[in-house]
């Protein structure tokens, strides 16, 4: 609180206190906002306190399971390991060595385009940027079919990357986050002074050496969120991801979670598919927290979570 | 501008693994001899290679490896779902005429004495076209047969009577799925010549002559066992017999715009179309506006810098958003199961949730909003706390107040800030698979619908192409591209919004 902060309020205080009680006026200050907030937070809350009880639920069952957790046991993060049917930890390996390459290359070509756009100046600069937000707004599902038939006849030559393969869908997903990310990189390269560069370039670094020394270590934080929004992304994805992996080993968390609560399944699943979700959690949960600061800059720039 | 030695080095080995990656993906086309494909490869890497030795044109080095990739898995999907759209391709219009021709042969065939016979598994090819694996009871040898024609079929896995069970590149059926899917076998027969072919009879299969030959001078196909005669429909790329029933295996066509005048015209499509349509509308711009109310309220009853624990309220908030979504409408999906789910538990109700349509499609919106509106927050939140605030002092000096100054001040301000992102919010949720799929599958479906209660344009277009009924993927990537077009147009008044703050006529 500033001195002349603190002199109003002593001023204004003891009028405030004649008229109205202390706690009417704190009510009406801020009781509400509380009111609001806590209203929202069971709201928000709910399905997360629900999966945890589920998680740590003896027996598993959805019938069993109620909002507040009536026992405790491990039992269902020990059947995630141990049961052969429920391959979790070969899902959660797919998934990341799907997400974490596709998001890495992705964003390293992104990042490539986006000094091109914020630093050259050649003729179908603009009509390309526009392009690029035209095609942002399609997304890669929509093109579903075509993509099926294309890899399909990619597997014809290049069995490798066709379907029902890893590489195949990281091709897809790599494609798909290139224009939001070179969107998201451009509007940041565009606020590094050029001055930087001009004095590197009279100190004799070439093209390359200003990109990759200088830009990239000052775009960091960036990067950073058009990989971690790329990564969440591609993690989220179920349209391409079934129709790309149907082996149950070869599946993403996604798709193999999915399988967990489908009506064929023993009722018994539900506590399995609630622990996978904890666990998967942890991992996205952990990230947006340690990056918050940076999510809501990146947000506001225009990003959506897909 | 002079190169370092090093600068050089990495370019003569980036070049190089460019190169080793050209001459490896070569090989597969030759041996196919593929010779489109070889050309196009050539292109590409003669490209790569002009770009990043010349010197003139910097940028292109830059903007190269994101065009290649922009155009393979965006553009090229695209053009393609255009193309396929004026077709009929689909199951049963799978293959060309000539193909189509010796498939119906081979379907006439009668056995021979001397014909070779099979042992028969059924396998599913990568892109979803039915095989049959043959194994030679003569001398054991394995093959692949489809409607094509036959192929060698190289380390497959066999059972000891010599059956296939595994091979590369195929997923083979079990037992229960072949009692399931019996009927796609009937008629499945693989040409191996201009009249004679291999027929599925049982779990074994033979060779013969068949019934059935094609004559040019009538465009007809003569069955001389049965004296059916089937002429060619051009038009709709199949073959048609006097009676007014077509053989199975049609081709592929280019049907004109007929799979968007089916929408138009055909009053079994255009109803549904309609409806889901509406409800598409309904369920983005409901989205967005329950999303936007809560987190916009939240953010005002938050931005008072002098209450307390505001900090704690928005790192709980978050956490809806942070968690994995797909995952969590799993959860919610099933919350609202009837018997056991956690809501009818909670408020006591008895309610089916996925029975009635709008039970759905409000269930549908609850879990939709509780996904979507942490962001909301986060984003209302910056947008208030940059707002001016000369312009709310002196509105508070002009006496406005409360609700007035909100109505009149804080909410034109924020729209302005906020609505291309309202919008591409709006097209997100446009085309929320995920939401639909995962929580409804688009139930409910009233007997004989194709359509469900809760399907989404995108739901219905890719369960057209690849749900359990026979595939169309000419009218689901007619669907695709009549939403490529509404979000187009969206997108293009999106832009006229943005263009204001973005460099992009610098």
């Amino acid at each position: 609180m500033t001195v002349t902060e603190a002199v109003r309020t002593k001023q204004e205080a003891p009028v405030a206190r004649k008229r109205k009680p202390r706690f009417v006026t704190w009510a009406g200050e801020y009781g509400w906002r509380h009111l609001v907030a806590i209203a929202v937070l069971v709201f928000g809350l709910v399905p997360i306190v629900y999966v945890i009880s589920a998680a740590f639920n003896p027996n598993g069952t959805l019938s069993s399971t109620s909002l507040l957790p009536t026992g405790l046991s491990l039992g269902n993060f020990e059947k995630l390991f141990t049961d052969p049917n429920v391959p979790f930890g070969q899902w959660f390996l797919n998934s990341l060595m799907i997400a974490v390459p596709a998001a890495f290359i992705s964003i390293f070509i992104s990042s490539l385009a986006a000094y091109a756009f914020s630093r050259f100046r050649f003729k179908a600069r603009r009509p390309m940027l526009l392009f690029l937000l035209l095609i942002q707004m399609f997304p890669a599902f929509l093109a579903v079919v075509a993509l099926y038939l294309i890899f399909g006849s990619i597997g014809e030559f290049y069995p490798a990357a066709g379907l029902n393969t890893k590489l195949g869908l990281m091709l897809v997903y790599m494609g798909g986050a290139l224009g939001v990310s070179t969107w998201l990189m451009k509007g940041f390269f565009d606020t590094i002074p050029k001055e930087l560069d001009e004095a590197a370039t009279i100190d004799g670094a070439s093209h390359a050496q200003i990109f990759f020394g200088m830009i990239l270590p000052l775009a960091a934080p960036i990067i950073a969120i058009s990989g971690i929004l790329a990564f969440v992304g591609t993690m989220n994805d179920f349209i391409l991801a079934s129709l790309f992996l149907t082996d149950r080993p070869e599946m993403t968390l996604a798709v193999g979670l999915k399988t967990l609560t489908a009506e064929n399944s023993p009722a018994s699943y539900f506590g399995i598919f609630a622990a996978g979700t904890l666990l998967t959690s942890i991992l996205t949960v952990a990230v947006f927290m340690s990056l918050q600061r940076y999510i809501v800059s990146g947000l506001t720039g225009g990003a959506v979570k897909g | 501008m002079r190169a370092t030695a090093a600068s050089l080095i990495i370019k003569i080995a980036v070049l190089a693994v460019v190169a080793a990656l050209a001459v490896w993906a070569a090989l597969p086309l030759i041996t196919a001899e593929a010779w489109w494909g070889l050309a196009l490869e050539a292109a590409i890497v003669a490209v790569l290679f002009y770009v990043y030795l010349q010197r003139r044109a910097i940028q292109l080095k830059y903007l190269i490896p994101g065009t290649l990739l922009l155009i393979a898995f965006q553009i090229l999907p695209v053009i393609l779902t255009v193309g396929t759209s004026f077709s009929n391709y689909g199951d049963g219009h799978r293959v060309d005429k000539e193909q189509a021709t010796e498939a119906i042969i081979a379907a006439g065939v009668q056995q021979t004495p001397d014909g070779a016979t099979y042992l028969v598994a059924v396998g599913e090819s990568s892109s979803g076209e039915l095989t049959l694996l043959l194994t030679d009871t003569a001398d054991g040898s394995t093959w692949a047969g489809t409607e094509e024609g036959l192929s060698e079929l190289n380390d497959a896995a066999v059972d000891p009577s010599g059956r296939v069970t595994a091979a590369p590149g195929y997923t083979v059926w079990d037992l229960a799925e072949l009692n399931e899917r019996q009927a796609e076998l009937t008629d499945l027969a693989v040409p191996t010549g201009p009249d004679t072919g291999i027929k599925l009879q049982g779990l074994s299969a033979f060779e013969g002559e068949s019934t059935r030959s094609y004559d040019e001078e009538c465009d007809c196909i003569t069955d001389f066992a049965t004296g059916t005669v089937w002429y060619a429909d051009n038009e709709n790329g199949r073959f048609v017999a006097e009676d007014g029933e077509a053989a199975l295996v049609g081709w592929r066509v280019n049907i004109g715009a007929e799979n968007y005048l089916d929408v138009l015209t055909d009053p079994d499509i255009r109803g549904p179309f309609l409806g889901v349509f509406t409800w598409n509308v309904m369920f983005a711009a409901g989205s967005v506006l329950f999303t936007f109310a809560i987190g916009l309220g939240t953010a005002m009853a938050l931005n008072k810098p002098s209450m307390r624990g505001t900090k704690i309220y928005r790192t709980i908030m978050i956490l809806p958003y942070a968690m994995p979504s797909f995952a969590m409408l799993l959860v919610w999906a099933q919350m609202f199961n009837r018997d056991f789910g956690l809501i009818n538990e909670l408020f006591n109700l008895n309610v089916n949730w996925y029975g009635g349509t709008w039970s759905a499609r409000a269930m549908v919106l609850i879990a939709n909003t509780w996904l979507g509106w942490p962001y909301m927050f986060l984003i209302s939140l910056g947008a208030l706390q940059a707002l001016p605030s000369d312009s709310l002092e002196a509105a508070k000096i002009d006496g406005a107040t409360g609700v007035t100054a909100f109505r009149t001040i804080t909410l034109p301000l924020l729209l302005i800030a906020l609505t291309p992102l309202l919008i591409s919010s709006f097209a997100f949720n446009f085309n929320n698979f995920n939401a639909i799929e995962l929580l409804s599958g688009g139930n409910p479906f009233m007997a004989g619908d194709a359509v469900g209660g809760t399907d989404l344009l995108i739901t219905y277009a890719f369960r057209q192409a690849f749900g359990a009924s026979s595939a169309d993927y000419g009218f689901a990537s007619a669907i695709s591209v009549f939403i490529f077009l509404i979000v187009a147009t969206i997108s293009a008044f999106m832009f006229r919004f943005t263009r204001n703050q973005e460099d992009v006529y610098s």
